[in-house]
């Protein structure tokens, strides 16, 4: 079941005109802020199939720079985005990508500043709803039937185990689990599917332990 | 938990418990969260959809200036006394039209399923509203129950235009309508699934096309006839007409003709009303470029 609480279907609370193309994709936008953990000075947008024909009408552009810039569904600022994102001199730039996606609602993003990047593919099911598919080139194999979070983390032993050992004592069950690295010591992350949403002081706890660099929520 | 309509109307029946009472459990059990939360929740929601509505209807006006200002029309014409359809009907269809007419402006709405189709519910709640005399309670369980069959639909076939076209996003916003009012009205959970069948089946194949990709045209008025759709079917489900397919194959044979349908007209602003003469001169007037000439 890809959609699990009602507030998925009555909701969310919003600036239009579209979820799929306006809210999921301030989402997406948001994630990606969230996983970079900072403000980045560029970013570039590719859009893909239904995105890519009428990102334009649907405000997907302002919408996404809004959620790079941390704003939520319904903060107005949304309309704004792009006027805000040119004073804080971040440089945006859009393409409109001719690939067939998988799913017809995908975006690409590429966020960056002196000390580092990221990349993820987001894509927008509906409602408002979205899935991260991939992650610095990892595919991320989720169900989408889960909540999931995602956490970036050095690669030492004992990470794993302090993650799992804080679920454990909030008494949340993983429904599966994946880690994977690029190098042995390197960065590393953990796609963790759990079986309810994770509350914001759970995911700051996790933050807060050793090796952990960054921890989002990707599906919810 | 339940999967499909038949397990939904079965699980009412067997525990005589209301649709809207049944959603509100499963999401105490998926999310772990207090009833009273839920439904503070669930009141956040109906009040974001009670200021649009009366937003829409003092008219308001998109950048694109394709739509607004036809909600105060429908206003004025029910005042007049002349209307030939009814004034609830067209309260519903008036107030369906100014949610949107909100949401294309980039007002503040509420994604009921989604926000190009964000004006049936709210629409044909608020008309009710005379008639029937719902208390807040009421009125936030009507959107549990509209959500009760929206997440059928969205677990079994889309909510998604760009998956499944319009049938997926104002269709199921019909859909979920005709069963909440229903609900509302005193019928049982069985003539929920009913009008929610007869509904959905009225919609079925309805394509996305937005002129020039922005959800005005059509998207509004389809709202406005998605909300009279709902009231209709509910009142014949009321009247003890019953779907010969049931609900869970009509929502089936939606999501096949999702799968089916060409990708330009599922909200890619390729084909259909976008694609005529007219449609394209409004995106060239809008854009300065046809978007399929960039």
């Amino acid at each position: 079941m890809k959609f699990r609480s009602v507030f998925d279907i009555i909701g969310p609370v919003m600036i239009g005109p579209s979820s799929s193309h306006t809210a999921g994709a301030a989402r997406i936008g948001r994630v990606a802020r969230n996983l970079f953990d900072r403000e980045p000075k560029w970013a570039h947008i590719s859009f893909y199939g239904s995105f890519a024909k009428t990102y334009k009408g649907h405000g997907t552009d302002v919408a996404i720079v809004g959620g790079l810039l941390d704003f939520d569904t319904f903060d107005e600022r949304i309309k704004e985005s792009l006027e805000i994102a040119r004073k804080k001199k971040i440089k945006i730039t859009f393409r409109e990508e001719e690939a067939v996606p998988e799913h017809p609602n995908t975006a690409k993003i590429t966020v960056g500043d002196d000390d580092g990047e990221l990349e993820l593919v987001g894509i927008s099911i509906g409602g408002g709803k979205i899935e991260i598919v991939e992650l610095n080139g990892f595919k991320l194999r989720l169900s989408g039937h889960n909540p999931a979070i995602l956490v970036v983390h050095d690669d030492r032993f004992g990470a794993i185990a302090n993650v799992s050992n804080i679920l454990a004592k909030h008494q949340i069950n993983i429904g599966q689990m994946e880690v994977s690295r690029k190098e042995k010591g390197q960065m590393a992350l953990m796609t963790i599917e759990v079986d309810q949403n994770l509350e914001d002081h759970v995911i700051a706890e996790i933050t807060a332990l050793p090796n952990i660099t960054q921890v989002a929520r990707i599906v919810d | 938990m339940f999967r499909n309509v038949a397990e939904l109307v079965e699980l009412a029946e067997s525990k005589q418990k209301k649709i809207s009472t049944l959603m509100i459990e499963q999401e105490m059990e998926v999310t772990g969260k207090s009833r009273e939360e839920i439904i503070r929740q669930m009141g956040v929601n109906l009040d974001v959809m009670e200021q649009a509505v009366e937003k829409g209807l003092q008219g308001v006006r998109s950048v694109s200036g394709l739509t607004g200002g036809d909600a105060v029309l429908l206003q004025n014409y029910i005042k007049s006394g002349n209307s030939l359809s009814g004034e609830l009907l067209l309260d519903a269809v008036s107030k369906a039209v100014a949610t949107n007419e909100v949401n294309a402006a980039m007002g503040t709405i509420c994604a009921t399923p989604t926000a190009g189709s964000a004006g049936v519910v709210p629409g044909t709640l608020f008309a009710l509203q005379n008639k029937l005399k719902p208390n807040r309670e009421q009125k936030i369980e009507f959107l549990f129950t509209a959500g009760a069959f929206g997440f059928v639909v969205a677990n079994n076939a889309s909510i998604s235009g760009a998956a499944g076209g319009c049938q997926a996003e104002v269709g199921s916003a019909s859909g979920m309508a005709a069963a909440a009012i229903v609900e509302m009205a005193g019928g049982t959970p069985a003539q929920s699934a009913e009008a929610m069948a007869i509904t959905l089946k009225n919609m079925l194949g309805l394509v996305c096309d937005p002129v020039a990709g922005l959800v005005e045209v059509p998207c509004v008025k389809r709202n406005a006839m998605g909300a009279a759709n709902a009231m209709v079917a509910a009142d014949m489900a009321l009247a003890g007409i019953t779907s010969r397919i049931p609900c869970d194959e009509v929502i089936d044979a939606m999501y096949k003709i999702g799968q089916t349908m060409p990708s330009a007209l599922r909200e890619t602003a390729q084909g259909g009303l976008a694609a005529t003469p007219t449609g394209r001169e409004l995106e060239a007037k809008i854009f300065g470029l046809p978007l399929n000439k960039k």
